[in-house]
C-alpha cells in the first residue's frame, strides 16, 4: 500500500529530521525568527495541507492547490515573500500532519486542523487562530429513514477517519446517547466514502463541511443527505511549531488580516486604491499608515499585499466553499458585525 | 595471565580489534542520535515518556478479542491490535500454508488441467502487488455482497452480508473441562505415536496410528459432555430492523469483512510463494529415492509420507519461514481497509491521539521485530527437528 508506506517513511523521516536538524527553532521571545530567515531563504513557504479536501485544500489536474486553507499560506507567502505563489505544498494524512510539522518538514500547516487542549498543550504546536467554524455530524442515506440523531439504535455501523477527533466525538456522541455502535475507522477519506458508499455502514460521520464536500465523490451523491444535528464544536485552523514567537505571530496575522479586510470592505480589487482612505483602520491595513510589519521584521505592505495578491476572507470563502456549492450559506463564519462570530482583534 | 595473549599479533586479539571498534562507532551513533532527539524534543515542548500507556484510550475498535471499550487505557488497545495482527497472521499463515501445498503439488501433477490451473493461479496472485489484491477483496467482493436484509443464508444459522459475516456464538457450560479433555487427547496421541514408531522400529508391526488418534480425539471430549456436564448452545444471529431500510444482525458472532478480506488477501498471496517452496522441495528430491523406496515395497503414500516428504520438507522449511515472517509484516497493511491491527489502533489512532511518534513507533517496531524472532525461533526448531540426523 503506497499509503501506507509513504507514511512510514515520512514518520521515519519525520523522527531522523527532528534527531539531526540539531538545535533548530529560535527561542521563544528573541526577535529573530529562524523559521522566517529560513523561508526567506528557500524562497518559499512550506506548507501542509490535506490529500484532497474539495474547498478547503485541493489540487486540480494540473497540480495547482486551492481552497481556504491554501488561501492560508498563500496569505503568509505575499506577506513574506512578495509572492502568494511561492508556496510548497506537502499533502499529509491526518496520522502524518503533526509530526511533519514539529520535525519541520513543514512550517505552516493549514489542514482543516481542530483546535483542541491536547494537540495545543501537550504535542509541541500552537494553533494562530480559526478559519472555518466547524462541526461533527452524520450523512445517511436518503431512503434509510433517519432523519435525526434520536433515530439511531442500537447496533448501527458508522465509518469514520482514523485520528481525528471525530473518533472521540463519536464515541462521546454514541455513550452520551446509550446506543451501542460498531465504530469502522479508515486511514483515508477516500477509502472511508466508498465503504459507505458501498454499504459497509450506516453512517459516515465527520467534520460537517467534509460531509459536504465528500458527498460529491459518491455515485450519487443525492441519495444522501446530512442530518441537521451538531454534535461537537470542530474550530478548524492552521497550526505552527511551538517555540518560533515571530513566525506565529506573522501567521496568526496574516489570517487576520484577511478577516479584518473583509470587516472593513477592503478586498483584492479596491485595495491599492485605499491607501488614501479616511478611516484609519483602513490606512493600517493597506500599509498608509502605521509601522505594523515592522512588528515582525517586515516590511509596510505585507497585509496589502495579502489582500491583493489572495483576497479577504469573504472573497475566499465565497470563491472555494460557496461558489462550488459545498456549504453555500456562511452559518458561524460570517463576520461578527453580520451574525458570525468571525472576531479578530484589531490590527493596529 | 600470559602476557602473549594480550599481544597485538596475537590473531585473537587481532581479529577483536575491528569487532569492538565496530560496536563502539555503532553505540556513540546511537547515543548521539538519542541525546539529539532529546534536545530537539526539549526544545519544542516535546516531553518523552510511556506514562501516557495508562491513560484512557478514549476511542472505541471495531473488533476485539478482549473486553475493550474507550474507557480502557492505551496500553489495553496496544493488547487489542496486537492481538488482532496476531488473530490475522495466524488464519493467514493457515490457510497460505494449505492452498500452497495443494497448489504446488498440483503443479507437478500429470492432470494438465489441474497442473496449469495451478501455474495461472501462481503466476497471476504472486504478480499483482498486495495492497491492491488486499483493495479487491475489500471493495469488489465488498460491492458484491448483499445488503444484511438480503443476506446469503446459511440454513437460518449463519449469514453473510456486506456487514459481515455472522455466525452462531457458542455458549459453553463447563469450558474448562471440555479444554482440559482435548488437552489430554493431543497427549495421549503423542505417547501412542512415540510407541508405534517404536513398534515399528524394534518390531517392524505397524499400528493404526491415525484412526486411534482420531477416535482418542473425538471420544474423550465425547465423555466430557456425558458425564461431566459440559453443554454447549447455541446463540443464532437474528435480522434486526433499525430504520425502514437499515438492517444489522444481533446476537451471534460477526467476523466483520475486513479481516476476512484481509486474511483472504494474505492467504493468497503468499500461497503462491509456498506452493513454488513446495514444488521445488519436492522436484528436489532425487528420483532414485523414490524408486529405492518402490523398490522395497512401499506404496504410493508410504513413499510421499516416509521417504520423499521429510526428505523435501528440508529444502522446503527455510524459505517457508521467510513467507510466513512476510505475511506476519505484510499483515500491516490492514490499515488501508480498517481493520483495527497493531499498526492502525496503535501506529495510527493512538499515535494521532497522544502525539507520542517516537514513543509508539518504536514500540510497534520492537513488537514486530517480536513477532517475527518468535516465528524464526519456532521454524528454526521445526528445521532442526525435519534435518538429516547424522549418526
Amino acid at each position: 500500500m503506497i499509503k501506507s508506506i509513504k507514511t512510514w517513511i515520512l514518520i521515519g523521516f519525520a523522527s531522523l529530521l527532528l534527531v539531526a536538524c540539531g538545535q533548530g527553532g529560535g527561542g521563544a521571545g528573541s526577535k529573530k525568527s529562524k523559521t522566517l530567515e529560513n523561508t526567506k531563504k528557500a524562497g518559499f513557504v512550506k506548507c501542509g495541507v490535506s490529500q484532497g479536501l474539495p474547498g478547503f485544500s485541493n489540487a486540480d489536474e494540473s497540480g495547482n492547490w486551492s481552497g481556504i486553507d491554501v488561501d492560508v499560506c498563500r496569505a503568509v507567502a505575499a506577506a513574506v515573500l512578495g509572492d502568494a505563489d511561492k508556496v510548497k505544498y506537502t499533502p499529509l494524512s491526518a496520522k502524518e500532519r503533526f509530526t511533519a510539522l514539529t520535525s519541520g518538514e513543514i512550517d505552516v500547516l493549514a489542514r482543516n486542523t481542530t483546535w483542541t487542549l491536547s494537540r495545543d498543550a501537550d504535542i509541541g504546536l500552537t494553533f494562530v487562530g480559526v478559519n472555518f467554524y466547524d462541526g461533527q455530524g452524520f450523512m445517511v442515506r436518503k431512503n434509510s429513514g433517519i432523519n435525526s440523531v434520536n433515530d439511531f439504535k442500537n447496533g448501527i455501523s458508522a465509518c469514520t477517519n482514523t485520528g481525528t477527533t471525530t473518533e472521540l466525538n463519536m464515541r462521546d456522541f454514541f455513550n452520551s446517547k446509550n446506543i451501542s455502535y460498531e465504530p469502522i475507522a479508515f486511514e483515508k477519506a477516500d477509502e472511508v466514502v466508498q465503504a459507505y458508499d458501498a454499504g459497509r455502514c450506516d453512517t459516515y460521520t465527520t467534520d460537517k463541511s467534509g460531509l459536504a464536500a465528500q458527498r460529491t465523490k459518491m455515485s450519487n451523491p443525492d441519495e444522501h443527505k446530512v442530518l441537521p444535528e451538531t454534535i461537537s464544536k470542530e474550530p478548524l485552523g492552521p497550526v505552527v511549531r511551538q517555540g518560533d514567537a515571530v513566525w506565529e505571530d506573522i501567521v496568526r496575522w496574516s489570517l487576520n488580516t484577511m478577516i479584518e479586510a473583509e470587516e472593513y470592505g477592503v478586498n483584492s480589487s479596491n485595495a491599492s486604491s485605499l491607501k488614501d482612505s479616511e478611516n484609519p483602520a483602513i490606512k493600517r491595513l493597506v500599509g498608509a499608515e502605521g509601522e505594523l510589519g515592522a512588528a515582525f521584521g517586515l516590511d509596510n505592505d505585507w497585509s496589502l499585499r495579502i489582500i491583493e495578491q489572495v483576497g479577504n476572507y469573504g472573497e475566499s470563502y465565497k470563491k472555494h466553499i460557496a461558489d462550488t456549492g459545498i456549504l453555500p450559506n456562511r452559518g458561524p463564519n460570517q463576520l461578527w458585525t453580520k451574525g458570525g462570530i468571525l472576531y479578530v482583534p484589531p490590527a493596529r | 595471565m600470559n602476557l602473549k595473549k594480550l599481544n597485538i599479533e596475537n590473531k585473537k586479539i587481532r581479529d577483536l580489534i575491528p569487532q569492538a571498534l565496530t560496536v563502539l562507532a555503532l553505540v556513540s551513533v546511537i547515543i548521539y542520535f538519542a541525546s539529539n532527539a532529546q534536545i530537539n524534543m526539549g526544545n519544542r515542548g516535546i516531553s518523552f515518556g510511556f506514562g501516557f500507556l495508562n491513560q484512557e484510550a478514549s476511542f472505541d475498535i471495531t473488533f476485539s478479542m478482549i473486553e475493550y471499550d474507550g474507557s480502557h487505557s492505551y496500553g489495553r488497545a496496544f493488547l487489542v491490535g496486537l492481538l488482532n495482527t496476531i488473530l490475522v497472521s495466524v488464519i493467514g499463515i493457515f490457510f497460505a500454508t494449505i492452498i500452497g501445498v495443494i497448489v504446488g503439488i498440483s503443479r507437478l501433477s500429470d492432470n494438465y488441467l489441474i497442473a496449469k490451473v495451478a501455474e495461472w493461479y501462481v503466476e497471476i496472485f504472486r504478480n499483482i502487488p498486495l495492497i491492491l489484491q488486499i483493495f479487491f477483496w475489500y471493495f469488489a467482493a465488498l460491492r458484491a455482497l448483499p445488503l444484511p436484509e438480503n443476506g446469503i443464508n446459511f440454513y437460518d444459522i449463519s449469514f453473510l452480508t456486506i456487514k459481515g459475516w455472522y455466525v452462531p456464538k457458542f455458549l459453553w457450560i463447563n469450558f474448562n473441562i471440555f479444554l482440559l479433555s482435548i488437552i489430554a487427547a493431543f497427549i495421549s496421541i503423542y505417547f501412542i505415536n512415540s510407541y508405534a514408531t517404536k513398534q515399528r522400529e524394534q518390531f517392524g508391526k505397524q499400528l493404526p496410528t491415525t484412526i486411534i488418534s482420531l477416535a482418542l480425539l473425538i471420544l474423550l471430549p465425547l465423555i466430557t459432555f456425558l458425564v461431566f456436564g459440559v453443554s454447549l448452545t447455541f446463540e443464532y444471529p437474528v435480522l434486526k430492523q433499525l430504520s425502514p431500510t437499515v438492517f444489522t444482525y444481533e446476537g451471534g458472532v460477526s467476523i466483520i469483512p475486513e479481516l476476512i478480506a484481509l486474511a483472504l488477501a494474505l492467504s493468497m498471496y503468499t500461497a503462491t510463494f509456498i506452493a513454488e517452496n513446495v514444488r521445488a522441495g519436492i522436484l528436489g528430491v532425487s528420483k532414485g529415492q523414490k524408486e529405492a523406496a518402490a523398490s522395497i515395497g512401499l506404496n504410493k503414500n508410504q513413499i510421499l509420507k516416509l521417504v520423499v516428504m521429510p526428505q523435501a520438507l528440508r529444502i522446503i522449511i527455510p524459505p517457508t519461514t521467510n513467507q510466513y515472517l512476510n505475511l506476519t509484516k505484510n499483515s500491516s497493511l490492514a490499515a488501508a481497509i480498517a481493520y483495527p491491527d497493531i499498526v492502525l489502533v496503535f501506529a495510527g489512532t493512538a499515535l494521532m491521539q497522544t502525539g507520542r511518534a517516537i514513543e509508539i513507533i518504536s514500540i510497534t517496531m520492537l513488537t514486530y521485530l517480536t513477532l517475527s524472532i518468535s516465528i524464526s525461533i519456532f521454524m528454526n526448531w521445526y528445521n532442526k527437528k525435519m534435518a538429516i540426523k547424522e549418526k
